[in-house]
Parts: structure tokens; sequence; C-alpha cells
């Protein structure tokens, strides 16, 4: 049986609630971090543990917090990045409806780390049942003397405040967050400076995701080598996986980094293998914005290996063979899905949520998407593939913040790995517009 | 207290070497070393605090990051916004991939804006116009609809012509930073988005006319101007006026003994050098109620020089020079060897000044 670090307890009934929670070993490392241990300790042991953010960017965490300016008499600030609205992630969601008080606890903790009295929970607006969860844990973490003022008689304040968010995919960027926790819209920031400079109302800030979070308290608890015992190299710990797609078993998984994808997707631990029938073409590994890998590149790297669930596994190769962790939201399509469609529609997604700040994204996914669309229905001309390799190419790395280049990676990595399918709809308009029409060619299917 | 000058920061831009205080960004220093290595700028606006960074057309290559951490930054970044550093290297014209960069976002730029120059009041002023035309290309592979918007009403002497922004929040900040009461902002998202008012309001107050001058396309006009005249028939001329809201210090442009519009006064990077009032703008346009200073100085390469001075005193600028490098002849599949063709001679192309090159 596989370790599992934040899942451990959450089939235990009524898990949600303070009391069981804390039956179950919770809130343990609030005490041992308050009363036995320094916030440079914390942080020490966060390094030590090697432990890579897990919103997408793959960041180490512990380096993250190090960054932290510590001017006097100004606040400190952590911010929660619960944002997840990635298409095909959804573990955050999972984590704080089932696990709502290991977020708390983890930001208790991390809080202490930073030297941070205030903390915010920026929760995707959509989710208003999880933010109804999470008022609900912290009042009754707050009502045990874990919260507010004088935590556990140790002199240590902290106000932790759940902020719905407005809606938007780009309020999970980092920079457009804070932004908008200061109730203005949206929009990213220039960087540098960086957050751990001049974040949330100017002051230095740590902005991490819930997963991230969630893991300090058992690193308090068990120490960072321990948690960098489990995993491969770098890619130390636990990840929470969205699987979904055309698989027997959809759901969020907690795997050890260093799992197989063939494992991952064939096992009946995890994802039970591809729906009966059915084989497998194509793998998106980490949430919509990564590149798309054929079914051969997805499960070996270019040399030949098994391709492993981990950050330098998942990339082996560059774009031109690998693609990346992400966020984990793992999204597998059989032999029946269009991966032209599919593009179509996640460039629908990125055209949708650009702020429209900067101009290579602003027109650039917007054009993408018409093109797109245009092939899917029949109307696309020759040029059209080169002209969305070239219009990728231009928006990527040109833009403010990662919206341009997770706009144009799926549709780049697209054409790349997919060209014949293109092709056929660009050569056989009238057959590949009928209902359910996919390309049936030369296709490496597994 | 002995005075202790910072010490001066040394940056080599297109292999010019230039010698800046610390904080001053990329675009800074190249427009010290003059304009021939300034990378175009869109959105950033030096009067404008917090402009910048948005339009992406400033992207430069830094090659080197400092004399002391000489590795070269790994993306493009925008030189408006990015310090110099002692030692950096920046490549800004003389690196291809910059140039491609720029070339998309004048293709970016121009998917929604229509290219009708003949009937823009901005036409011959506008900075967009300058860009495409150094780094555009002559055709466009976008072949969707462009996004079109009914004229909305925002008060008796500005025209918001939204089918023309290209959102470059620059009025949003004149009018965040100049102007008492906000009214307007960018609404939407992405390329929905768009430059409005609170519920159809009218921007209403003392300074409200700067939105104008900053606009670097025809978006914003001034509706007392507005088709009486094209830039380069009418003559610029500075002048002031005692006023009791702004300093006063304007350009007029006249066309024969008329003042037909009255702007602030810019500098060579079409930057306006003090805001003026609604008044002097607006409402004063008699020659006796100005003192004149004399003509406005301007840019021989400028459109505004036209009709002006012999068409030979022009002196061709980046642009002419990338597209005579650039030079290929039109590929024709005809049968041609009935006929005489004169070659252009090689020379011709050799000929154009080279950058760094005095103006006479």
């Amino acid at each position: 049986m596989a370790t599992k670090i934040l899942t451990e307890h959450i089939n235990v009934p009524g898990i949600e609630t303070f009391d069981v929670y804390r039956k179950q070993g919770g809130y343990t490392a609030v005490e041992k971090a308050l009363k036995t241990m320094t916030p440079e300790a914390i942080v020490e042991e966060v390094k030590k543990a090697g432990v890579r953010g897990r919103g997408g960017a793959g960041f180490p965490m512990g380096m993250k917090w190090s960054f932290l300016a510590k001017p006097e008499g100004v606040p400190r600030y952590l911010v929660c990045n619960a944002d997840e609205s990635e298409p095909g992630t959804f573990k955050d969601h999972y984590l704080m409806k089932n696990l709502p008080h290991l977020l708390i606890e983890g930001m208790i903790v991390s809080s202490f780390a930073l030297g941070a009295n205030k903390s915010f929970i920026y929760v995707r607006g959509e989710l208003m049942y999880v933010i109804r969860i999470l008022e609900k844990a912290i009042a009754e973490a707050k009502a045990k003397g874990f919260l507010g003022k004088n935590i556990l008689g140790t002199g240590y304040d902290l106000e932790l405040v759940v902020q719905p968010g407005g809606g938007a995919y780009i309020c999970g960027e980092e920079t457009a967050l804070l932004e908008s926790l200061e109730g203005k819209r949206g929009n990213p920031r220039n960087k540098p400076p960086f957050p751990a400079v001049k974040g949330l109302y100017q002051c230095p800030t740590v902005v991490n995701n819930v997963e991230s979070i969630a893991t300090a308290s058992w690193i308090v608890n068990n120490g960072g080598d321990a948690y960098a015992a489990i995993g491969i190299g770098r890619s130390t710990g636990t990840k929470l996986i969205s699987a979904s797609g055309h698989i027997n078993k959809p759901g969020v998984y907690e795997i050890e980094l260093g799992v197989p994808v063939e494992d991952f997707i064939y096992a009946d631990e995890w994802c039970g293998g591809i729906r009966p029938g059915h084989k497998f073409k194509a793998l998106v590994a980490g949430g919509s914005s990564v590149p798309i890998l054929p079914a051969n590149l997805a499960l070996t790297l270019a040399n030949g290996d098994k391709r492993l669930m981990t950050y330098e596994s998942l990339s082996d190769g560059g774009f031109a063979t690998g693609t990346m962790l992400g966020s984990g939201g793992f999204i597998v399509f059989d032999e029946t899905s269009c991966i032209v469609r599919n593009t179509w529609n996640f460039s629908r997604f990125y055209h949708h949520e650009s702020c429209g700040q900067c101009s290579p994204c602003r027109e650039g996914t917007g054009w993408m998407e018409k093109v797109l669309h245009r092939i899917e229905y029949g109307h696309g001309h020759q040029q059209d593939i080169d002209l969305l390799v070239d219009v990728a190419k231009k928006i990527e790395g040109n833009t403010i913040c990662p919206l341009g280049d997770a706009a144009a990676w799926p549709v780049a990595s697209a054409i790349r790995h997919f060209r014949d399918e293109f092709q056929w709809h660009i050569d056989n308009p009238s057959e590949a517009t009928q209902p359910g029409a996919v390309y049936r060619g030369d296709m490496a299917l597994v | 207290m002995e005075d202790v000058k910072p010490q001066l920061l040394k940056v080599t831009i297109d292999g010019i070497e230039v010698e800046v205080e610390p904080g001053t960004t990329i675009l800074q220093a190249a427009r010290k070393i003059g304009p021939d290595v300034a990378p175009p700028a869109m959105c950033y606006y030096q009067p404008l605090k917090g402009s910048g960074g948005k339009c992406r057309a400033c992207l430069v290559r830094v090659a080197a990051g400092s004399a002391k951490d000489p590795r070269p930054m790994p993306k493009l970044v925008a030189s408006c916004l990015t310090a110099v550093q002692d030692g950096m290297v920046v490549e800004n014209t003389t690196n291809p991939q910059v140039i491609d960069a720029r070339n998309g976002i004048v293709e970016f730029l121009l998917l929604n804006h229509p290219l009708d120059c003949p009937v823009c009041d901005q036409a011959g002023e506008c900075d967009l116009q300058n860009f495409a035309f150094d780094h555009g290309k002559v055709t466009t592979r976008y072949e969707e609809d462009r996004r079109t918007f009914e004229k909305h009403d925002i008060g008796p002497f500005i025209q918001l012509h939204m089918t023309r922004c290209i959102l470059c929040y620059r009025c949003v900040y004149t009018a965040d930073q100049i102007t008492e009461k906000r009214v307007h902002g960018v609404l939407g998202r992405g390329d929905a988005s768009e430059i409005g008012t609170y519920i159809e309001k009218a921007i209403d107050n003392d300074f409200s006319g700067n939105v104008i001058d900053v606009c670097p396309v025809g978006a914003l006009t001034d509706k007392t101007y507005r088709f009486k005249n094209r830039v380069w028939f009418s003559k610029p001329v500075d002048a002031h006026r005692d006023c009791p809201t702004c300093s006063g210090k304007v350009t007029l442009w006249y066309r024969g003994e008329e003042v037909i519009r009255v702007t602030a006064r810019k500098n060579e990077w079409n930057e306006v050098t003090e805001f003026i009032c609604n008044t002097c703008r607006f409402e004063t346009k008699k020659t006796s109620d100005w003192t004149i200073e004399g003509p406005t100085k301007i840019s021989r390469s400028s459109v505004i020089s036209a009709n002006k001075y012999r068409a030979d005193a022009i002196k061709p600028g980046f642009g002419q020079r990338l597209a005579a490098a650039e030079y290929k002849p039109i590929h024709d599949e005809r049968d041609t060897s009935q006929l005489t063709i004169q070659q252009l001679p090689p020379e011709r192309f050799a000929k154009l000044p080279s950058a760094m090159e005095p103006e006479p």
C-alpha cells in the first residue's frame, strides 16, 4: 500500500469536523510547531523536504519561503491559492471539501513559519459550499483555541480569512490573485517585484497552493527528511492527481511521485485502465495547459525507459517529446477523441479567460480559437496549420503572465504530435464535420 | 556636506555603451542613446506612473544580465520595466528574435485595429502607424471578422471610438492620476475588453482632455477638431497663456490664420511634457488669447514636417533600413523572356544611411 500523506484519513466518517479530525491525530503539528519549534526551524524542515509547489509551476516551496523579505514593522502575509480552475484539475476542491481542517492546520503552521498574523484562503467563487465548509471549520478551530489571539497560550496570533474569488481563471495567477484580493480587477502584475518582496498591499507575501500548504503539517510532524525519503530524486513526497477522461475509475488519487505512468493508468489501485473495448490515444498529464502527448510518448521516454509520474520524467525531452506534471490534472483520451475538437475546446477556454491586459494574449488567444474553430467545422485552409504554430510561437514567452504560454502550448503540441489529424480535417471537410467523426488514420494507439 | 554622486551603471545597447543612473530602465537608457536604438512603446508613457508592460512592443533580449552575473535572461523582457544592471548587454534591433516578436506584436495589434488611416484623425501622429511602418508586414493573415463598436458618447469634447482602441490603458492611468473623479476604466475580459465609462457617463472634469493626447491611436479624439484637417497640413506653434488651472504651455495648430487645435506640448517620444486643462485645450482658440513663442520643433522624419521642407531632408528610419535589408525580388512566374526588365542596381540599397549617421 502506497504511503498516503494527505488523504490517509479521508474515509473516516465525520473527518470534516474538528473532533474527529483531532482524534485522528489532527492539529498535533500546530502544537509541535508553536510550542517546540522556531519559525526558522520549520522553514528549514520544509527546505529539507524538497516539496515542490503543487499548483503547477513546481517551484521549491522551502526556497520560496526563504525568499520572503522581512523588513521591520511591515506585516507579512500568507495567501493560500485555492482558485483551482484549470480544466482537468479538481484535487484542491476535493481536499478542501473533505479535509478542511488539514488545510487549516497547514495554514496555521505555515503562517507561523512565515511570521504572518493574517492569512487568506482565496477560494474560487463558484465553490460556495466549500467556502461554507471552510468557514465552519475555521469557527471550530477558533473555538478550540487553535486560531485567533494567543493560540494555545504561545502568544502567537493568527486570523484566517476565507475570500471568495471573482470566478476568473486568471485570478489563479499569483499576482492577479493578489490584485483581486485587494479588491481590484484581477490583472496580473508585472514582475519583478515578486510577491515575496511586494505582494498583498505591497507587503511581503507568500502565495502557495492548497496541496502545498496541506503538506506542511505532515512535514512538521515527521520531519523534512522523512518527506524527502518518499518519491524519486528532486520530485519528493506524494502528489494528488485528479484523473479524468476515458478511464475506468476517474477520481482523485494520492500517489508517491515516481509511479510509472503506465501503472497509474492501468493498475486497479488507480485509474483501472482505459474503458473497455477502447485504446489509449493521448494524454494531458498536468491540466489542460501542458502539452498533450500521444500514447507511445506518454508511456515511454525517448530512450525507451518507462515514463514516471515525476516532474523530471514527464518533462524529459523538453516539449519535443515531453510535457509537464503541472497541477496533476491527468486527462486520458481514447481513440474516439478528436484532437482538433479537443484543442479547439481548450483554446476556447483560454480565449475566454484571457484578462486582455497584454496584446499577444488578448489578440492571439482569440485568433487561435477562431482558426481552430474554422478547421473543426470544415473551413480550414492548408496554411492554417502553420499559421497556428506561428501564432502560438509569437504568444509564448511574450506575455506578462504564464496564461499566454498556457494557451499556446496545447495548440503547438497538438499540432506537433497530431498534425495528420489537422491535415485530415482540412483535406476532408465533409467527412470531418460529420457528428462524432474522428480521424482513424495512422495513429499510435496503445 | 559633500555631495555624493550615485555610481553610474554601464549598459550596452545594440553595441553602443551608455552610462546611466541606478534605477533607469532599459528603455530610458536606450532613449538616452537616441531614436535609432530606442524600442517602440505603445503603452509606456513616462509621465504616467505604473504605465508600461502591457503592449509588449518594447521587448528586448538581455544577452548578459550584468557584469557580476553575465548569464542571458531566458525570455525577452519588457524594456520599459526592466531596470539596468552594471555591465548589462541588451540586444534590440540587432536581434532577429526581437524583430520577430515585434512583427508578431504589430500583427496582434492590427488584428482588431481598423486600417482606416485615411479617415482617422490620428493619421500622421499615430504611434501604431509608426510602429507598423517599422515592423509590420504589408499583408495580414487574419481572416475573421474584426470587432466593431458603436460610438460611445462620453461628453461634449471627447470622442471615444472603441473600434480603434488597442487597450494600452494610458487613458485609464491618466484619468486615474491627474483627475479627481475617475469614471472610466476597462470593462470586460480578453479581446472583449473595452474602455468604457461607468454606465454611459460623460467624462467631465477640468483635465479630461488629456486622455486625447495620451491615446497612441485614434480611439480618443478631440470633438472640436475632428475632421477639420490633416496633421501634415497644419503648422504647430508653441504658445502660452496665463492660465489659473494649468501651466498654460501648449502647442497651437494653425491652418492658415486659424487655430484649429490646441494640444499639450510633447517631447520627441510623443509624450506630454505638461498636462493642460480643458479651457486651454477646447475653449481658447483665438490667436489673441495666446502669447506665441515660435514654431514647434518637429523631427524631420515626422510626417508633420512633410510639405514644409525639402523631401530629401527626411532621414529614413529604422523601418526603411529593415525593409532594404530584407528586400527580395517579387517572385513572378510569368514568362518574361520577351520583356526587357530593368533590374534595380544594388547600390541603390547600399546608399541608405547607416544606423549611427548623425543628422545633417
